[in-house]
């Protein structure tokens, strides 16, 4: 696993991307410490706060090869043929990017202790800055896993950064759209037999097994008739609720707000173990593939 | 050493491989022959674990390929079609990588890096970035990244296709190296190559498996004919009355030539070396002045021609340039 973390971290650091994302990290990072710190309120979880969109750039662009390259450039084969589980090289990846993001970051760090030197009057509290720091970094673990995801979807770097960009945009604006949904009890369920519906046209298109498909569909929405007629008082406003669930951007909220909230922080951890597993389930299949 | 046992492979609808079937013993160089098309390098990506099989069973040393394939796994070295190369790393870099992740420890890694460059010949251009290296160089770093952890079988995918004819020697000079003290397992549509380097043969058929053994062997049991081409002065009829009563003649073909000549082909069951006088005597017995007689052994291009087009030809067979690819065997190779 230390030789598919090491020839990753390579790959990353001899490329451009890794430095274009910490350069664009460091650039921003900059500008809103010194407009909003420098020449305003010293608080630093504000600038985390302000910049994690940096994210809808920087994960593509850190994430796209990772995984799409190596299909391109078929030495994905040699990953097939090597004496190692799919998990430890998806980890082994994942580690690295993970180390490439986190980098700019450490950086960042410096910036509440500068704030501090420069301060004329009452210090800032290192604690919710380093404490805002950590959640930033775990926002980033998290939607790393998704990029890295996406990446072992495609065939082309460039796909994977183009699919990656719109899954990152649609991420960062799903709690302002969520506002939205109609909360009327139907219209949450038609949210819901919609999404079922799409859930079983993915597995149809993943797995090839139409019956299974069809079957796991109808199943699905079978139960939420069920559900619906059981409890349908339930069902008002809870689309809306379960797609702010999902909102992952705004987990990092709280940190903002001076809090490490801890079921944040699982939530990332979480999002980062389901979407690693989802790779190496998405590169097991690359062995069945037609 | 390798077992397989019904090996299918379906891609959808298209069958690649089907009920496949045979054992490769320990310390052989094998040839796994076939026109494009035949399944080939979807056989070596289920050896080697890249690909999972629709049915059967392939062991390596023991190991389940699929059930075991951490332990199958370091027992083969693989270099598939295209060599798995990273083009932004150096020849040194890129070997330490895939001998690390093979699970070399660092006391062998220096050892095994120097072995796997000196025998393929890479030890000069072990500081170059892998990009910038011609193709013949290539080869020889994916041939030496498969030799990394002393693997006991070696499988190679086509490894002299696109090299020019320098190089083919090379490579092949290589392969035949290996095969001293390792199994080695390549791929091939060129017969020749099969025939210079290889010490069994595997021919396999749109996925199937149409005959196996020593290319001697192959020839042996395939060349139940023998064909006579000749060149006589006298009328067709003749020559027909003279031929066909003798002992063992199958079929007279009689084509006229230039001056009055004709040029006859006999195709006779291989009844020993009593057939050269039968042929000879039974047209001199008619006083027919024989110009020239030739006999033409089978070789093993003709058994791999006979084998492959008693199946009904599919769009694999019709592709040009296969009969080209085909040069004849052993005498002089076409593909140089």
């Amino acid at each position: 696993m230390t030789a598919i973390y090491e020839r990753e971290l390579d790959s990353q650091l001899n490329g451009l991307t890794g430095y274009v994302y910490g350069a664009l990290m460091l650039l921003f990072a900059g500008i809103y410490v010194m407009v909003s710190n420098l020449a305003g309120s010293p608080d630093f979880t504000n600038v985390l706060y302000s910049m994690n969109f940096i994210y809808l750039i920087g994960i593509p662009l850190l994430t796209m090869r990772s995984v799409a390259e190596e299909r391109h450039q078929k030495t994905d084969q040699l990953l097939y043929s090597l004496p190692l589980s799919m998990t430890k090289i998806v980890l082994g990846k994942y580690l690295a990017l993970v180390t490439v993001m986190v980098m700019p970051i450490l950086v960042m760090g410096l910036y509440p202790l500068l704030l501090n030197a420069l301060a004329t009057a009452g210090a800032i509290s290192l604690k919710s800055a380093y404490s805002a720091l950590a959640g930033y970094v775990l926002l980033g673990m998290a939607l790393t896993a998704v990029g890295l995801y996406i990446s072992s979807l495609m065939d082309s770097p460039a796909l994977a950064a183009g699919a990656c960009f719109i899954v990152m945009l649609l991420a960062y604006f799903l709690s302002p759209l969520a506002e939205y949904i109609p909360q009327s009890g139907p219209a949450s369920l038609a949210a819901f037999a919609l999404a079922a519906a799409v859930f079983a046209l993915i597995l149809w298109r993943a797995t090839g097994n139409r019956a299974a498909a069809l079957g796991i569909g109808a199943a699905l929405e079978a139960g939420l008739g069920a559900w619906y007629a059981l409890a349908p008082d339930m069902f008002p406003g809870l689309f809306a609720d379960v797609v702010q669930w999902l909102a992952i951007f705004d987990r990092f909220d709280n940190f903002a707000y001076d809090i490490f909230d801890v079921r944040s922080a699982v939530y990332f951890l979480s999002a980062a173990a389901v979407f690693l597993f989802l790779t190496v389930q998405a590169m097991e299949r690359r062995r069945w593939a037609a | 050493m390798v077992e397989v046992s019904h090996l299918t492979k379906r891609y959808g609808a298209h069958t690649a491989v089907e009920d496949l079937s045979f054992t490769v013993e320990k310390g052989l160089v094998y040839g796994f022959l076939g026109p494009n098309g035949a399944g080939k390098t979807t056989t070596m990506n289920i050896l080697t674990g890249c690909l999972a099989a629709t049915e059967g069973q392939v062991t390596i040393g023991g190991y389940d390929i699929f059930d075991q394939p951490i332990q199958a796994k370091r027992l083969v070295g693989y270099l598939p079609e295209q060599p798995p190369l990273y083009g932004g790393m150096t020849v040194e870099e890129y070997l330490s990588f895939v001998a690390r992740a093979k699970g070399v420890t660092v006391g062998r890694l220096d050892g095994q890096l120097a072995e796997a460059e000196a025998v393929t010949g890479v030890t000069d251009v072990a500081g170059r970035l892998i990009r910038n290296l011609s193709k013949g160089y290539r080869q020889r770093v994916g041939i030496a990244q498969a030799l990394l952890g002393s693997p006991q079988v070696i499988i190679l995918d086509e490894p002299t296709v696109g090299l020019d004819p320098l190089q083919i020697v090379e490579i092949r000079k290589l392969i035949r190296s290996l095969g001293r003290d390792r199994t080695v397992i390549l791929s091939s549509h060129i017969l020749s190559e099969v025939q210079a380097v290889c010490d069994r043969v595997i021919m396999v058929h749109k996925g199937r498996l149409v005959a196996q053994g020593t290319a001697a062997e192959l020839e042996q049991r395939f060349a139940g004919k023998v064909t006579y081409h000749l060149t006589v002065k006298a009328a067709p009829g003749e020559v027909h009355q003279a031929l066909e009563p003798a002992e063992g003649v199958l079929e007279v073909a009689t084509e006229p030539g230039d001056e009055g000549r004709l040029n006859v082909t006999v195709t006779a069951s291989d009844a020993g070396p009593g057939m050269d006088e039968r042929i000879s005597f039974a047209l001199s017995d008619q006083r027919i002045p024989v110009l020239r007689l030739e006999r033409e052994q089978a070789s093993l291009e003709d058994v791999f021609l006979a084998l492959t087009q008693e199946q009904p030809t599919g769009p694999a067979d019709s592709r040009p340039g296969r009969t080209r690819r085909f040069g004849r065997g052993g005498r002089h190779d076409r593909d140089l």
